[in-house]
């Protein structure tokens, strides 16, 4: 069978490579299901504690393969909903879920759903030349994958109306000027920066990162009362974590913390 | 390894269901058992509320399959489980139920049975009976209507899908929802704060509740004074005002 997801597992990071280079990385149904696998080993094992999702060949990823879709114009409406629901919907639910840091680092075009995927990991670098386009509206498809949730959330409302109404192309500067991604680098860094900083997360505490991730999640839909409480009960289960003990013991014998993830 | 584990923590009786390679399956031995406990707790002077916990995936999945299956309609008749849920269901003093994980069928049924649920935020609820061709046969269809409503009980028994906590919060089936690794340290929170009330004003309360279920209005109000008028009888009714007036913590003794 092909191998269009690419992964494996070195010093705690899983690096995660969509690979359909000749069709710029977009998703099809066998690849989706592929991607499905390698989260469920992500999100089973505890020596994996950092996820690092990138594209091969000179796309990120296209969004979904048009190709694989019935587009007869003459034949019967296609059901688009059936598989946002069947895969584009559970991936960003498990993405958002999974307890440890997701990076994208994007180092081409990133479209469609491929932007919008990108665009929703926890943190996002991306190539000087890459860029984003929400491409569902010069189809008459509206931006899935997260992406309506996503964009009003990191562009702004006026921002996001005009990215997703226009689907023009943007820059990976502009992006980041707009707050809408960590770190823009030169092409040839991008490989090295990404793994170093997917690296670094892998040593810290996973679980407390993981509680951040959530936390930051859940402030998006609750008021500042609930947000407390999230924070007490959060901070009540970190700090009984190995790694909070960890920290303090490393702070006080001044020595560098070996945290566990734990 | 005892599939029901029994501990006190003060005033508070835990019972954890502990049939993980069943997901916690409500088979007719652990329902007995979870009966006798609470029988010794009603007359045990020294409990004042209990809190029935499972394991941080499973409250519990169901009842047995297997012993079910091998029921006809003769021995389905005569089956014991209702007289095991009904002694159940006369526990006479507060019953919480801290829910992480799925709830499903008979474990649904337990989680209606009690007085409040508090729930982790994985907790999922539903009755899947439907699915294998019978239906909920221990208050399912008539618990759970009174606490959610005609359309969506009707929703989860015609379907047999489960909801999650949030529209179990929202619909009134859970009081509470918290992060998962904190549901049962926060039930017994709940619990040992219902448990440093007077016992036989807790005993009259959740006896008015209780019928709330079973009679009209008009009589439930009525039975609601003859309750009140009972406590007033009591010394600790006494204790509770004379403390509240005078500013200090109330010591009550159960009569």
């Amino acid at each position: 069978m092909d191998a269009f997801i690419l992964s494996h597992v070195e010093q705690g990071v899983m690096t995660i490579t969509l690979n359909r280079p000749e069709r710029l990385n977009s998703f099809n149904d066998v690849m989706h299901q592929q991607l499905a696998e390698c989260l469920k080993q992500a999100e089973r094992d505890d020596t994996i504690r950092c996820l690092l999702i990138t594209g091969a060949g000179r796309g990120f990823c296209a969004g979904q393969d048009l190709n694989d879709r019935n587009v007869d114009p003459n034949g019967p409406a296609p059901d688009l909903g059936m598989s946002v629901e069947r895969f584009y919907n559970p991936l960003v639910r498990r993405l958002a879920k999974l307890p440890k840091p997701v990076i994208a680092a994007v180092n081409g075009v990133a479209a469609g759903a491929g932007a919008t995927l990108a665009l929703g990991c926890d943190m996002v670098i991306a190539a000087r030349s890459a860029n984003f386009v929400m491409a569902f509206s010069k189809l008459g498809l509206v931006p899935d994958c997260g992406g309506t949730w996503l964009l009003p959330r990191t562009a702004g409302r006026a921002r996001a109306m005009g990215l997703a109404l226009l689907g023009d192309k943007m820059s990976a500067e502009q992006a980041q000027q707009w707050g809408m991604i960590w770190q823009v680098v030169d092409d040839a860094e991008l490989a090295d920066t990404s793994l170093t900083l997917a690296r670094h997360l892998a040593t810290q505490p996973t679980y407390g990162l993981g509680l951040i991730k959530q936390a930051l999640l859940a402030s998006e839909t609750h008021t500042l009362d609930q947000q407390l409480d999230i924070e007490r009960d959060f901070q009540r289960m970190a700090g009984r974590s190995d790694d909070y003990r960890e920290g303090v013991s490393a702070f006080l014998a001044k020595r560098p913390p070996q945290f566990s993830g734990k | 390894m005892s599939e029901l584990i029994v501990a006190r923590h003060e005033r508070v009786l835990l019972l954890t269901l502990n049939r993980p390679q069943a997901r916690n399956a409500l088979n007719n031995a652990l329902l007995e058992q979870i009966a006798s406990e609470l029988e010794k707790a009603a007359r045990d002077a020294d409990i004042s509320a209990c809190v029935i916990f499972g394991n941080d995936r499973f409250f519990a999945a169901g009842a047995d399959l297997n012993e079910m299956a091998a029921n006809d309609m003769p021995a389905t008749l005569n089956d014991i489980r209702p007289r095991l849920w009904a002694r159940i269901d006369a526990f006479n003093k507060p019953l919480i139920a801290a829910v992480n994980g799925y709830a499903l069928g008979a474990g649904c049924e337990l989680v209606l049975l009690c007085d409040t649920v508090v729930a982790g935020d994985n907790a999922r609820f539903g009755l899947p009976e439907i699915t294998l061709g019978i239906m909920p046969g221990a208050g399912g269809t008539q618990r759970l209507i009174r606490s959610v409503g005609k359309a969506l009980a009707s929703r989860m028994v015609l379907t047999g899908e489960a909801i999650d906590v949030h529209q179990a919060q929202q619909a009134g089936l859970v009081s509470d929802v918290y992060p998962a690794g904190l549901t049962l340290e926060y039930a017994l929170k709940l619990a040992k704060t219902i448990a440093r009330h007077s016992p036989l004003a807790l005993q009259a309360a959740k006896q008015a509740l209780r019928q709330s279920q079973e009679v009209g209005l008009h009589a439930g109000l009525q039975q609601e004074r003859q309750l009140f008028t009972l406590l007033s009888a009591t010394e600790d009714r006494q204790e509770g005002i004379n403390a509240f007036l005078q500013k200090r913590q109330p010591e009550f003794k159960g009569r």
